[in-house]
C-alpha cells in the first residue's frame, strides 16, 4: 500500500516538474521572442548594413554552443539567453530592412511572420496534446541538419537560386521536425533545463521564419 | 563582397565540426521508430508542405 502511495507521489511529482518546465520554457521564450523583435527593430533604426547579420548570427552561435551550456543551470543562463536571442533579433534587422523595401515587402514579412506562428503553435500543440513520443526522430533530424549545413557551404560558392530555394524549404522540414521532437522531451521529461528548451526552440523558430523570408521573397518576385 | 562568403563557409564548417560528435552520438542513441510513427511525421510534414504552397500562393 506505502509503495503504492510512493508511485502515485512520485508520478504527480514528475507530472508537476513538466508543467513547471513548460511553463517556464514558454514564457521564456515569449520575453526572448519580444526582445528580438525590438533589437531587430532598433537594427533597423540604426540601419545596420547587411554584414551585421553574418556578424551577429556567428556571436550568437558561439555563445549558444560554448558558453550558455555552462551557465544552463544558473540565472545568469537567463541573460545569456537574452543576450543571445538579442543578437540574433538585432542581425535579423537589415535582412528585413531589404525584404521591406521590395515592392510587396511588408506582405513577404507579414506572411513569414504569420506563417512562422501558425506552424510552430501547430506543432507545439500537436506534440502537447497527442503526447506522443518523437525521440526516434533525434538521428534523423541531426543527419538531416548536417547534410543542410553542407548544401548551405557548398551553395555559398555555387549560389545556385533553385538550390538555395531547396536549403531553406528543407530547413523548414527539419526545424518543424525540431519543434515536435523539442516539445516531446519536455512533455516525457527528457529535457528539465527551461533555459536549453528555450533556446533549442527559439532557433527553430528564427530559423523557420529566416527560411520562409527567403522562399516567399524568391517566390514572390518572379514576375 | 567575397570576404563574407569565406567567412560565412568557415563558420559553417565550424559549426558542423564541432556538431559531428552529438550527431554521431544521436544517431547511435536514437530509439527505433515503428512504420507507424514515421508514417504519422510524413503526414504531418506533408502538412506542412502544403501549408507553404499556400503562403506562395497568398505572396
Amino acid at each position: 500500500m506505502n509503495q503504492q502511495y510512493s508511485t502515485v507521489a512520485q508520478r504527480t511529482s514528475s507530472v508537476l516538474e513538466t508543467n513547471k518546465v513548460l511553463r517556464n520554457t514558454y514564457m521564456l521564450l515569449a520575453l526572448t521572442l519580444l526582445f528580438s523583435a525590438f533589437t531587430a527593430a532598433l537594427s533597423m533604426f540604426l540601419k545596420m548594413p547587411p554584414m551585421t547579420y553574418l556578424i551577429s548570427v556567428i556571436g550568437a552561435m558561439v555563445i549558444a554552443m560554448f558558453i550558455l551550456p555552462r551557465f544552463a543551470n544558473s540565472t545568469a543562463g537567463i541573460g545569456i539567453v537574452f543576450l543571445v536571442t538579442g543578437l540574433l533579433g538585432f542581425g535579423l534587422g537589415p535582412i528585413l530592412s531589404l525584404y521591406a523595401a521590395l515592392p510587396n515587402g511588408s506582405n513577404i514579412i507579414t506572411l513569414s511572420l504569420a506563417g512562422t506562428g501558425v506552424i510552430f503553435i501547430g506543432l507545439s500543440a500537436y506534440a502537447l496534446i497527442s503526447k506522443k513520443d518523437f525521440s526516434f526522430l533525434g538521428g534523423f533530424l541531426m543527419v538531416g541538419f548536417l547534410m543542410v549545413l553542407l548544401a548551405a557551404v557548398a551553395n555559398i560558392f555555387l549560389q545556385i537560386p533553385a538550390m538555395s530555394l531547396a536549403i531553406s524549404a528543407v530547413v523548414i522540414m527539419i526545424m518543424s521536425g525540431f519543434i515536435l521532437y523539442d516539445t516531446s522531451r519536455i512533455v516525457n521529461g527528457g529535457e528539465t533545463n527551461y533555459v536549453l528548451a528555450t533556446i533549442g526552440l527559439y532557433m527553430t523558430i528564427f530559423n523557420i521564419f529566416v527560411s520562409l523570408l527567403q522562399i516567399l521573397g524568391i517566390m514572390g518576385n518572379d514576375d | 563582397m567575397e570576404w563574407m562568403q569565406i567567412v560565412s563557409a568557415l563558420a559553417l564548417v565550424v559549426f558542423i565540426v564541432v556538431l559531428l560528435p552529438g550527431v554521431i552520438d544521436r544517431v547511435k542513441n536514437s530509439p527505433k521508430g515503428t512504420s507507424s510513427d514515421w508514417m504519422n511525421f510524413v503526414f504531418i510534414m506533408l502538412i506542412i508542405i502544403g501549408f507553404i504552397m499556400m503562403l506562395i500562393k497568398l505572396v
